[in-house]
């Protein structure tokens, strides 16, 4: 039920003239759930600015929250959704937030009990579970960009390159390696290679909890790739079970060398590369 | 071709993304430990169900995967049934065949699994979908 243009004015002068009334009800409201979360001069300013954009869409003639006279409160609302959602408040507590406009009202309202005031109310009782909805909407859209943003933050994080000696980098894979991730772990890879020089790569598989075909293929098409650009790859951190289920399914690893620990990964490195690793002759007492 | 007793409910997880294939190796993983499987023999069921699991999502076109922990009176151990509407297998002995891939992997994810697990049964037909059911059992 969308309100008409006579009841749309009517709500509009009416809020406006109530002004100080309704949103001071209004932010009561709201901070009586938000119990301190948000600073009394934040929510203020936001129910303020909420109100002057309902206001104004209901003067210039909005009837309904798609219309066109309804833009800057749209724009308004989705603001106010957005930063709760970035603010770690609920959909409930959001949508509330709006949903209290009706109460605020109905103070502003008085002791009016016409029927032509009722009709006002429900109509206007309507635009706002519109927009109590298109609040809902918004911070879902925020919820789910943030969560999309953190899973790519995770992608990032999950595959660093690192330098463990002159002329060898590591990449220590942890958790599930899917294609995706696969992809970012060989470029990062091929990037160091060129950015550092290294003739020696090590894979380090020790947390990767299961390694299947699909898994094993990622790898040494990595290897392989790696390979083209004249760096030597060393796969690390197979433990026992893994060794057993690799065997076991038929994976072959070919010439390339594997080793159980990166510690025996990089010790088997640095004697390629002549680096000499001696232990220091314990001191004897005199 | 399976023996045993179904012990509780089968937890069921549909396949539709590759995030589902992780889904099914967590459950796999959490029933395997809960019917008290030695690391090894967990780690070959969760890599033969993450097989399996891909299978049903690139080659099926998706389908369902159902968890068990199941005893045949003497041992504990895990049931795996994989479900698919797709397309089928044409000739069962080439596709268990060491290599042989029509979708570009390695070719030793159905031959493998086969060799991971206890008890491997597979129902399948041309246009009829297929059924693949694993056991792995407690030593």
């Amino acid at each position: 039920m969308a309100l008409s243009a006579d009841e749309s004015g009517r709500l509009g002068e009416l809020l406006a003239s109530r002004s100080e009334q309704v949103t001071q009800r209004w932010t009561e409201i709201i901070a009586g759930q938000l119990r301190g979360r948000l600073s009394q001069a934040e929510l203020v300013r936001q129910v303020q600015e909420l109100h002057r954009a309902l206001v104004d869409a209901l003067s210039k003639g909005a009837v309904d929250l798609n219309a066109e006279d309804a833009t800057e409160l749209r724009a308004v609302l989705a603001d106010f959704s957005r930063g709760q959602a970035r603010q770690g408040f609920s959909a409930t507590e959001t949508a509330t937030g709006v949903f209290a406009l009706k109460e605020a009202l109905l103070t502003a309202l008085d002791n009016d009990q016409s029927v032509a005031t009722l009709r006002d109310y429900v109509a206007f009782s309507a635009l706002v579970d519109q927009m109590g909805l298109f609040t809902f909407e918004t911070f879902v859209r925020t919820r789910e960009s943030l969560i999309a943003d953190q899973a790519e933050q995770l992608l990032e994080l999950s595959t660093p390159v690192v330098k463990l000696w002159e002329s060898v980098v590591a990449v220590p894979l942890v958790g599930t390696l899917d294609s995706a991730r696969a992809q970012v772990v060989m470029e990062r890879l091929l990037q160091t290679l060129v950015d550092t020089g290294s003739p020696y790569a090590i894979i380090d598989i020790t947390g990767v909890p299961a390694v299947d075909t699909q898994v094993a293929q990622h790898i040494l098409k990595t290897v392989v790739a790696a390979r083209l650009m004249g760096a030597d790859c060393i796969i690390s951190g197979i433990r026992p079970q893994i060794a057993q289920t690799i065997v076991a399914l038929g994976i072959e690893f070919g010439d390339i060398a594997t080793k159980a620990s990166l510690a025996d990964a990089l010790r088997h490195v640095l004697r390629l590369t002549g680096v000499e690793t001696s232990r220091r002759q314990p001191r004897r007492e005199a | 071709m399976t023996s045993g007793v179904d012990l509780g409910r089968p937890q069921a997880q549909t396949v539709g993304s590759d995030e589902d294939v992780v889904r099914v190796r967590q459950l796999v993983r959490t029933v395997a430990v809960a019917v008290r499987l030695s690391l090894v023999d967990q780690t070959k069921v969760v890599t033969a169900a993450s097989e399996l699991a891909r299978n049903t999502l690139v080659y099926g076109g998706g389908g369902t995967v159902e968890v068990a922990a199941v005893d045949n009176g003497r041992r504990p151990g895990i049931r795996i049934v994989f479900a698919d509407t797709g397309p089928g297998i044409a000739d069962l002995d080439l596709a268990l065949t060491d290599g042989y891939t029509t979708g570009g992997g390695l070719g030793l994810g159905l031959s493998g699994a086969r060799r991971l697990v206890d008890e491997f049964d597979i129902q399948t037909a041309p246009g009829q979908g297929t059924r693949i059911t694993i056991t792995k059992w407690s030593r």
